[in-house]
This record gives C-alpha cells, structure tokens and sequence, in this order.
C-alpha cells in the first residue's frame, strides 16, 4: 500500500499543521499533539476533552469545534495520547465549569485519561469522565477488557457537546453522554485490513473472498472470519447482532452507516440502503441519520453501522447547531 | 548497584527493545494493533536521554521516578502508562544510593504492585503480568536461596522469559487481544515479551559473566 506520507515517524505531526491550515478556526499545536478551539476556555460552559490514537479521521480532531469537542489530543497512529497533553488540553478548555472527558473504552485510553485526571485534579480542574463502550461485537466482558468504543463516539461526543453549549453543568452533560452511550450500539464488518505507517505492512491478511466480522477501530482482526458477502448479507448480520443485544423494533433510531476508510461513499449508500430496508422489515424507524466516515481505521475497506435509541430531547439535541471540520450544521 | 547502573539499565533496555522492536510490532499485530515495539523503543529511548541529562549526583529515586515520568509521557498506549507507572512506584522504594539484593527486591515488587494495580491484570490473563510476577518471584526465591544481586537478576531474566513463553496458550483476558477471545491463542503476548527484555538488561548490566 502506497502511503501520501513524508516521513512515518512525523505523519500525526504533519497532518495537524495541514489541520491548522486549512481550519483557523481552531488552535493547533502539532508537536504537542493538542486542538482547541479558538474561543476557548469559555466562561461557565463545561469543556468536552476527547482524544484517542491517530488514523480514525476525522474522529476526534475534526469533531472539535461549537456544538461538540472544545478539544482534541490525538496520539500516534492507533495509540493512546499521553497524560501530558490530556491535561494540558483539559486545563486549556477549562472555563470553571469543570471538563468532561468522552474515552473509548481501551486500555490504553481509560489508563492514559485517568492518570490525566488525577493531574488535572492537582490543579483544582473538575473532570467527569464518560467512557464510551458501543461495540456489540466483544461478548463476554468478564473474560475480556470489556466493549470497545466505536462509532457510537459520534454520537456521545454531538449530544454531549450541544447540551454544554447550552450551559448544562458537568453532572447534566456526564449524564446526557453516558444516556446516549446506553442507548447506543455498534457492529463493524472489515473487507480489507490496514497498515500503519511505522510498521510497514498489514495489520492482518484476509484473503480475496474473506471478511472479519466484529472488527474493532484500530486494524485488529474481528471475532469471525467467514466468507465474503453481499451488502445486504453483510449489513444483515451487523444488524442482527446490534438487534440481539437491543432489540429495535418499535425504536425511532439514530443511524450511522460509518465507512472505515477505504470503501467507497458509493458503497456506504448501498449499505445505508439496505440498512433501511433491514429496519423496516424489522418494525423500527430511521429518524435521523449520517453517511460517511467518521471513525475510521487508516484505508480498512468496510463498514461499521451504529444505532442510538432517539427520546425527544435526544433527537432535539443532535439536530442542535454543530459547527466543526466534519460536522456542521444549523448554522 | 547504584544510580548510575540504574542508567545503564534503562539504556540497555531501550538498547534491547529497538533491536526487536520489529518483533515485539509483529507479535501485537496478530493479537493487538501493531504498534508495541516501535513505541516502546521510541519511550524508553526517550527515557535513556533523559537520564543522560541528570546532575552525576541524582539518586536512584531521581533515576527511576524521572524514567518513569518520561516514559508515561513519550510511550502512549498501555505500555507507556504501566511501564512508566512501575518505574515511578520502583523509584519511591529506593531511599537508598548503593542497592543491594534486598533493595532491588523491593523495588521490582512495588514495580509489579503498580502494573497489577493500574492495569488490574492477573497471572493468567496474558499481559506482561504473567512475565513481571515470575521474574519478582524468581528474584526473590534466588535472594533467599543466597545468591547475590548479580544472580538473582539472572534468575529473574530466565524466568521473564520462560513466563513471556507460557503466555503462548493462554486465553486473553486483558487488553485488546482478549477482543479476540480463543483466536489469541498461540500468541506470545508483546508486553510479556518486552517485559523479559526488559529483565534481560537488567540481568546484563548487573551480571557481567554468567
């Protein structure tokens, strides 16, 4: 796989100066891995903190604007930011209204956010935490590090951020995210695996006519490997098994069918297109919905589809004005 | 044992670890994402160059807790925070400047006391864990069989290794490989085995011949 890279070691580095090039609406600092944007702290709003490794474009970088993240600290690609620039991000977003953190539930992000927290704390910053954990596609949480979080952080990180923009306290806007969190679950299907740049090579093979169902956001190999199959098949068994785990019927939903990089928007609205059809024969209405990438792994090919269980002030919430790289609208 | 070898240690460490860090990057990509070696050399590395900038008189605390603070700060991941965390706790129990037996014993426990509290993982989880606890426990049953400081790091590097090596048929149950349930079965785990490089530097600056 060719890479439009300069260096492996600096593309995280090189893709926050082209960030703050093309957006000024939002203060980069590339060597500390750092995005905030420009107006904050803002007095008596809760600052939204997110971050996680690179690769997941525009996940959460491009999500850091009015109306969603006040900043983001991406790490290098597929790993975990460190506690330094958590905390300088969380005390540079702090308008005294304390910082919620939004974390994927890995064990390199919850370990690097809390002990970040704890620095943050020693510097009088009230912090929340919202630990996001989507994925229907790990089982048994005892036996493993518990569900990744996935697509699902779109939504979190959107609803969370629009009720801190109306002025909510931290408990309120910690409450709101962990809500959506609950009502909200993800599957992704993998046509083709990933490279990260410093290592050179593919994170797994899959032969021509394979798939790896269950994947998570960072190139690793899914629960299944099984025969490759149509959009409908593959769309099919994503939503059986969300639907295992939450049943839909009856539900007015948020839909997000998420491309993870290297498959086409074409694809994504035949995906999206089956989507609604699986939906409606199963009794459960698509309310509102995004089609894109918006959490993805590098160039994966494949698709990830999440659902969040609308309420009234959910669905108000996630259609309150954004203004970000990736989401705008209401504006 | 003094601050200067504890320099020596966290250099031949990040010596060690570069050298393999295609290994360690090739076994977490069958069972985790790829990224182990390469950030782990490129932490501890970090960690060796600030330990050349110390004053000559630092001692072992300075060494370890500055080591440790670095590598939380330039690793990222998990390893970065366990790796880092073990250091900084190994550090508060070295109130000492020359390190005997005892005193390294005491700082790889509370080392190993830091990883299992911060990450949570058991013997048997297949993490670094299950090569961290057999080298303390080695280290210790050598300690008081009366074997000296030299010996016991060796004992200690045998039984990383062995105790990496027995991550093979387990089942994860920490960290991103336990996602893959029984397919992370046959996998040396990558933070068992740079946890075994990791003792090997220590057994080869205290050591000397074999």
């Amino acid at each position: 796989m060719r890479k439009l890279i300069n260096d492996p070691a600096e593309v995280v580095a090189d893709a926050l100066r082209g960030l703050a090039a093309a957006h000024p609406e939002l203060r980069v600092d590339a060597d500390a891995g750092i995005v905030v944007r420009r107006d904050a702290p803002r007095p008596g709003k809760v600052g939204l903190v997110s971050g996680g490794g690179s690769g997941h474009e525009p996940l959460h970088v491009g999500f850091v604007g009015p109306g969603m993240l006040d900043a983001a600290c991406p790490g290098e690609v597929f790993t975990s930011p460190v506690p330094d620039q958590i905390t300088a991000a969380t005390t540079a977003v702090d308008g005294g209204a304390g910082v919620l953190h939004i974390v994927k539930n890995y064990t390199g992000d919850v370990l690097n956010f809390e002990l970040a927290a704890e620095l943050a704390a020693d510097e009088d910053v009230e912090v929340a935490a919202v630990l996001v954990d989507d994925d229907v596609a790990v089982h048994d949480s005892t036996h493993t590090a518990g569900r990744r979080g996935t697509g699902g952080t779109v939504f979190v990180e959107k609803i969370a951020g629009a009720l801190a923009e109306e002025g909510a306290d931290l408990a309120k806007v910690a409450a709101v995210g962990r809500e959506v969190n609950e009502r909200t679950r993800s599957f992704g299907v993998a046509l083709s695996p990933c490279t990260v740049p410093t290592a050179g090579r593919p994170t797994f093979e899959l032969g021509p006519d394979e798939m790896e169902l269950g994947i998570g956001i960072h190139g690793e190999p899914g629960r299944e490997r099984v025969p490759a199959g149509t959009a409908t098949e593959i769309v099919a068994a994503a939503l059986e098994a969300i639907d295992a785990d939450m049943p839909l019927r009856g539900e007015r939903l948020l839909v997000l069918v998420n491309g993870m990089g290297g498959t086409p928007l074409i694809e994504q609205y035949v995906a999206f297109g089956a989507v609604s059809a699986w939906l409606a024969d199963h009794g459960a209405v698509v309310a509102r919905s995004l089609v894109g990438g918006y959490v993805t792994s590098l160039e994966m090919a494949g698709v990830m589809v999440s659902v969040c269980r609308l309420t009234p002030e959910l669905t108000r919430l996630w259609d309150a004005p954004v203004q970000t790289p990736a989401l705008r609208w209401g504006r | 044992m003094n601050a200067a070898d504890l320099t020596a240690w966290i250099r031949r460490a990040a010596e060690l670890v570069t050298a393999d860090a295609e290994r360690l990057t090739a076994l977490d990509a069958a069972i985790g994402d790829g990224d182990h070696g390469h950030n782990l050399a490129r932490g501890l590395t970090a960690a060796a160059d600030a330990l050349a900038e110390l004053p000559a008189d630092a001692s072992p605390q300075q060494v370890l807790s500055t080591a440790g603070r670095v590598l939380v700060s330039k690793t990222g991941g998990a390893s970065g925070a366990l790796y880092g965390m073990a250091l900084r706790r190994a550090g508060t129990a070295l109130k000492v400047d020359e390190i005997d037996a005892r005193w390294l014993g005491a700082a790889l426990r509370e080392a190993l006391a830091g990883i299992r509290n911060l990450g949570k993982a058991e013997e048997g989880d297949k993490t670094m864990v299950d090569a961290f606890a057999k080298a303390v426990a080695a280290y210790d049953a050598a300690r008081h069989r009366g074997t000296d400081l030299a010996g016991a790091a060796r004992a200690a590097a045998s039984a990383a290794e062995e105790g990496a090596q027995a991550t093979v048929p387990m089942q994860a149950r920490k960290g991103r490989a336990s996602y893959l349930g029984p397919r992370s079965i046959g996998h040396l785990d990558p933070g068992a085995a740079s946890t075994a490089l990791i003792f090997r530097a220590l057994a080869d600056v205290t050591g000397g011949e074999g």
